[in-house]
């Protein structure tokens, strides 16, 4: 992948120079140079995020059929293609980087390749696509905004693209807990129960303590990341706590409260063990929907093969003619 | 029946077959072959569900009781459903959803081309936009239904296979009935029976691309204008419409 520069200058140098241009806050691009550990970062991120993507349209999926109204269906249809489009767009971002979708996909199925952990939790009841939108989406646009300068071009310019979509996103799903908490009892119910579930495992969506975090050395000093995950963690909660408290829901943490000092909330201790246990295979989700994703996959080899050969078929029909 | 009552119906008729036939591709999410094509049916749906809210939204509009799109939608049970019932038959493997596909907007594509002309104008409204898209409807499917009958052995034994299980379904879009008699008489709907012969030479056309044989007479099974429907259909209506049913108070 390295240009023709690259060829003739010491590798010491290459490496000097990288890190000059990414301190000084340069893009740098798919064909520049740039060091393998850097390139393997990016492709495990910018998979990862990709995958998140598409793994992410399975539980909201699992309520396109029953959305309660037509206007209902319409928006999470349109979010979910959003998702999806998202997930093409990062995979091409990927493919920069000299990996194929295919090969990608290899690597989410052998367990290689990760995605967000959060989509390990069920979607129970129809405000759980409302707690998606909200806090799910609302956390991915703090982590995603900070993104958007990272110093990879291809992820950059895709991080600006798909946070316009997201911040419609998180509206929509700000809406659904509106209504519902509007709504009779047992939807305030809903809704509640929804906060609950989703609460925790959104906050851990910024990944551990900074202390605890694995991959951050290097991705500051590159500024693949802008900001720790702390930081991110905090503007999260900082933003969504009041809009919880404006339509009457309940943050389920007891330790949460507001420090006047630091002009931001605390808040009660994550829970740990309960996201390394997630991460490690053993969350509610985890097997439905990495089996989910290969039986698709699989069962769409035919398609894929026959399209394949069409395409060889009238390959050699128009080498015939020529 | 009054011309009020049939362009009631008229107009449920063509809010129903969009209706469903958006449910049932929504069920694609995250199931299909390639995201590319996951993508396109969704999106499909999602022109479909657009197609239904502007004909239910008249339909209610028309009736004047007070339902609205989403009554119209969520409220009715199976006997109440005016769809075609090939709108309503399961998506079975990627190839049936595209040749159930092609069959249906290849219909369509002619029915909108000529209600673009309706005297109704909010018929003609919504057949004009209706028309940009089933147009693309209809090429993307049939685009599949050549490449996966011209493919591999098996996805031409496949798509041949769909052809021939969906193909009893396909008439039943030109049954005309007095709903349709009588406002054809004012110049507001189509006479379905005469776009009969152009669909078959489109398929035809598609099927000799294809490799794909066409199906000899057979019979043609009826019912979707007397509100009878396949088994199917009831199935799908409690599953899109279980929160409506089981929270009957509540508004979402």
């Amino acid at each position: 992948m390295g240009n023709d520069q690259s060829t003739m200058v010491a590798p010491d140098e290459l490496l000097a120079r990288f890190d000059a241009r990414t301190a000084a806050g340069d893009a740098i691009e798919a064909k520049d140079w740039m060091p393998d550990a850097y390139r393997k970062h990016l492709v495990r991120q910018m998979s990862q995020h990709a995958h998140s993507e598409v793994i992410g349209m399975q539980p909201e999926g699992n309520w396109v059929t029953r959305a309660p109204s037509l206007r209902a269906k319409q928006i999470l249809l349109a979010k979910i293609q959003d998702e999806g489009g998202h997930g093409l767009y990062l995979y091409s971002a990927a493919e920069t980087l000299g990996i194929s979708r295919d090969e990608m996909i290899h690597q989410l199925h052998s367990g290689k390749a990760k995605y967000s952990n959060i989509f390990n939790y069920p979607t129970l009841n129809w405000a759980d696509i409302g707690a998606i939108g909200w806090l799910v989406d609302g956390a991915a646009i703090v982590n995603q905004v900070s993104l958007q300068r990272t110093s990879y071009g291809p992820y950059s310019r895709a991080m600006v693209r798909i946070c316009k979509e997201e911040s419609f996103h998180q509206r929509q799903g700000y809406e659904i807990m509106t209504y519902m908490m509007r709504g009779t009892a047992e939807q305030r119910e809903m809704a509640q129960d929804a906060m609950n579930r989703w609460w925790w495992p959104s906050l851990m969506m910024f990944g551990p303590h900074d202390g605890d975090s694995p991959h951050s050395a290097d991705a500051f000093k590159w500024k693949i990341k802008r900001h720790t995950n702390d930081e991110l963690r905090q503007k999260f909660i900082d933003k969504t706590v009041p809009q919880a408290e404006l339509i009457g829901l309940k943050v389920p943490d007891a330790d949460l409260k507001w420090n006047e000092e630091k002009q931001s909330y605390t808040y009660g201790k994550i829970n740990w063990d309960e996201f390394h246990r997630v991460i490690n295979g053993n969350g509610p989700c985890n097997k439905q929907r990495m089996e989910h994703h290969i039986k698709v996959h699989n069962d769409g080899a035919w398609v894929r093969e026959a399209a394949t050969a069409y395409k060889n078929k009238q390959n050699a029909q128009k080498t015939n003619l020529n | 029946m009054t011309r009020e009552e049939a362009l009631f119906k008229y107009t449920l008729r063509l809010g129903d077959n969009a209706l469903i036939l958006s449910q049932r591709l929504s069920e694609w999410c995250s199931y299909g072959p390639i995201l590319e094509e996951d993508l396109a049916m969704t999106n499909f749906a999602l022109d479909l569900i657009g197609r239904a809210q502007a004909f239910l939204g008249y339909a209610a509009q028309l009736e004047g009781i007070g339902n609205t799109e989403d009554t119209l939608a969520f409220r009715r049970s199976e006997r109440q459903y005016y769809n075609n019932q090939i709108a309503e038959l399961p998506n079975g493997d990627f190839g049936h959803t595209m040749v159930r596909q092609l069959f249906i907007s290849s219909f369509e594509q002619l029915l909108f081309s000529q209600l673009r002309n309706s005297k109704d104008e909010t018929i003609a409204a919504v057949a004009a936009k209706t028309l940009k898209e089933v147009k693309y409807h209809a090429s993307h499917a049939g685009d599949w239904v050549i490449r996966l009958g011209d493919g591999t052995d098996e996805s031409s034994r496949r798509v041949q296979q769909a052809v021939n299980a969906i193909w009893p379904y396909t008439a039943e879009q030109f049954e005309m009935d007095e709903v349709d008699s009588l406002l054809v008489a004012e110049g507001i709907a189509v006479d379905l029976q005469s776009l009969y012969a152009d669909w078959k030479n489109h398929i035809a056309a598609v099927f000799a691309e294809a490799k794909i044989a066409m199906p000899g007479e057979c019979y043609m099974q009826t019912g979707s204008r007397q509100g009878i429907h396949t088994e199917h259909l009831g199935h799908l209506l409690s599953e899109m419409q279980y929160l409506q049913r089981a929270y009957p108070d509540a508004k979402w």
